[in-house]
């Protein structure tokens, strides 16, 4: 394990993200910098989207509208990453990624990296919270969406 | 009035006359470039055919293949180029779409003799499972790669895990495909991993890479190059080699398979669920009337999806269906990567499975099966377009 403290679940320098060059997710990154997760829900016919796209996957209005969304839902998947895919990981050891559904804006899915013991016994269904990370350092600056396990 | 889309059909109307591939290499250890590798395999088809290279007029690939139809035009110095087509979509994905779109070519009559290829030389242009390099990263990636899903075996495992827990499907499963792989590259002297076999209990203590994946459920990374030559089917029997007909392609998703990050709605799939009935109703033929399935391992869970997708199995009866016994050739109940495959044979980005269908309906593959009168090819399970293929002999036209 990495004997560095860090207050981010993983070590620093894995890519960065950032919008588009046509700014398509430019709110949803925006969101997370102010603790706020943006799910795209269209204005017509109310129909949640997740990732964004100009316009609503349903009934084709355009531009559909970023809306405020409690970050808390099921654990939808999950693995355990042991191999290290990048240099940044390489000293690090396993860490766990799930993809989380969020009951409330139709089961859109998010993928994040699930906070404690990289080890726990994983549990598809199991309820979360979000967690906003943010990595003010880093330039430029972003923040991620992490998820603990509801005490039952 | 318009024919249906139904009267429309590839089958029957083009036949591969010659495949050829270069040696296959580890990743890194190809003496030559990539473009030089696409030659060689192009070259080794024609001369396997018996065909003048200078009489292809088209050239079919996927996945971005960097060997430019152009380029290879100019190079072998072919008389006119007439068809260059380029299937969308990573992964392995379009090596069976690559075939089609040439099949489709010559059947339009834009084309007369087509050569479907793929080079990849990893040592030249990096790998596929190492994403270090990238400062900064948007559109899908962005909502993976700061949370560690970086690379496909990290991009894949939640579909995988998804699946298994909805239908309660056990590594044996898993285990199966890579062992059937293995087994099979034993025989087969191309392999890269000919001479080096794999049990159950090397599997079992091999390391996780991202579970539910060990080691040996993961594909290679390679270097090399394969090709074929398609041409019309009136001209099959004018070259060496016993023709091979296309009997059945198709190619795409489903509803909404692209929508990214993670949400496609039907998640713990390998995209087949519309492609496997189109090809079945394009070939008339149903699953009971395959006898031998090369089916693309990327993971070796991506294989159990789509041969479930395919009908060979209901997801339910994957623990059972899936054994070794079952998958091996020449008499298994459904021979399974007689070539050893992306895990064992070559990581030629699936390429080398449709090479290997070729073998099993000529009647000349290192672990021939008993029924190679129809042969399957799945591609790229899991992403979206995937692409699939049915070969057989004149008789099962």
């Amino acid at each position: 394990m990495n004997s560095k403290a860090t207050s981010s679940y993983l070590p620093p320098g894995l890519p960065i993200p950032v919008a588009e060059p046509d700014g398509l997710s430019i709110p949803y990154w925006a969101g997370l910098r102010q603790n706020r997760l943006l799910v795209q829900r269209c204005t017509h016919c109310h129909t949640w989207q997740f990732g964004p796209e100009w316009l609503c996957h349903r009934c084709h209005t355009f531009d559909p509208q970023w809306i405020e969304v409690e970050p808390r839902g099921r654990i939808f998947s999950w693995e355990r990453v042991w191999h290290p895919s990048h240099s940044a990981l390489r000293q690090h050891g396993p860490y766990v990624a799930v993809l989380v559904a969020i009951p409330h804006a139709s089961g859109v899915r998010m993928v994040g990296n699930l906070l404690g013991d990289p080890m726990q016994a994983v549990t598809i269904g199991a309820e979360v919270e979000g967690v906003f990370e943010h990595h003010n350092d880093s330039d430029p600056p972003y923040s991620l969406l992490q998820w603990r396990v509801l005490d039952a | 009035m318009a024919r249906s889309r139904i009267q429309r059909t590839l089958k029957g109307r083009v036949a591969v006359i010659g495949i050829g591939e270069t040696e296959y290499y580890r990743h890194g250890a190809s003496p030559d470039p990539e473009f030089k590798l696409a030659l060689k395999a192009i070259l080794a088809a024609c001369q396997e055919a018996g065909l003048d290279p200078r009489e292809i007029d088209g050239f079919a690939s996927y996945s971005d293949d960097r060997s430019d139809a152009s380029r290879l035009a100019a190079a072998l110095g072919i008389h006119r180029l007439r068809a260059a087509t380029m299937q969308w979509g990573g992964g392995g994905g379009g090596c069976c779409a690559a075939v089609a779109n040439a099949a489709a070519s010559i059947v339009a009559g834009l084309a007369d003799c087509v050569v479907v290829f793929r080079s990849l030389a990893q040592g030249q242009y990096g790998r596929f499972g190492q994403a270090t390099g990238i400062d900064t990263i948007s559109g899908e990636k962005a909502y993976l790669m700061p949370y560690g899903v970086l690379a496909p075996p990290q991009r894949f495992a939640m579909r995988v895990r998804r699946f298994m827990h909805e239908h309660g499907v056990r590594q044996e499963a898993l285990r199966a495909i890579a062992l059937a792989s293995y087994h099979h590259a034993q025989a087969n002297p191309r392999a890269v991993m000919y001479g080096k076999p794999l049990d159950a209990k090397k599997y079992d203590a091999s390391r996780w890479i991202a579970e539910p994946f060990h080691l040996y459920d993961c594909c290679m990374e390679n270097d090399g190059a394969a090709a074929l030559v398609l041409v019309p089917e009136e001209r099959a029997k004018e070259f060496r080699q016993k023709p091979v007909y296309v009997l059945g392609a198709a190619v795409g998703s489903g509803y909404r398979a692209g929508a990214i990050p993670h949400n496609s709605p039907l998640y713990g799939s390998a995209s087949f669920d519309t492609v496997a009935p189109d090809l079945y109703r394009m070939a008339g033929l149903g699953p009971s009337d395959i006898g031998v399935v090369q089916s693309y391992e990327n993971f070796t869970g991506g294989v159990v999806m789509a041969l479930a997708e395919h009908g060979f199995f209901r997801p339910e009866e994957a623990n059972h269906f899936l054994t070794l016994e079952n998958l091996v050739a020449p008499s298994g109940r459904l021979p399974l990567n007689t070539s050893g495959g992306n895990l064992a044979e070559c990581y030629m980005h699936g390429f080398e499975l449709v090479l290997e269908a070729v073998r099993q309906v000529r009647g000349t593959s290192t672990n021939q099966v008993e029924r190679n009168d129809v042969a399957m090819v799945i591609g790229g399970p899991m992403v979206t377009p995937a692409s699939n293929l049915l070969l057989g002999t004149g008789a099962a036209l």
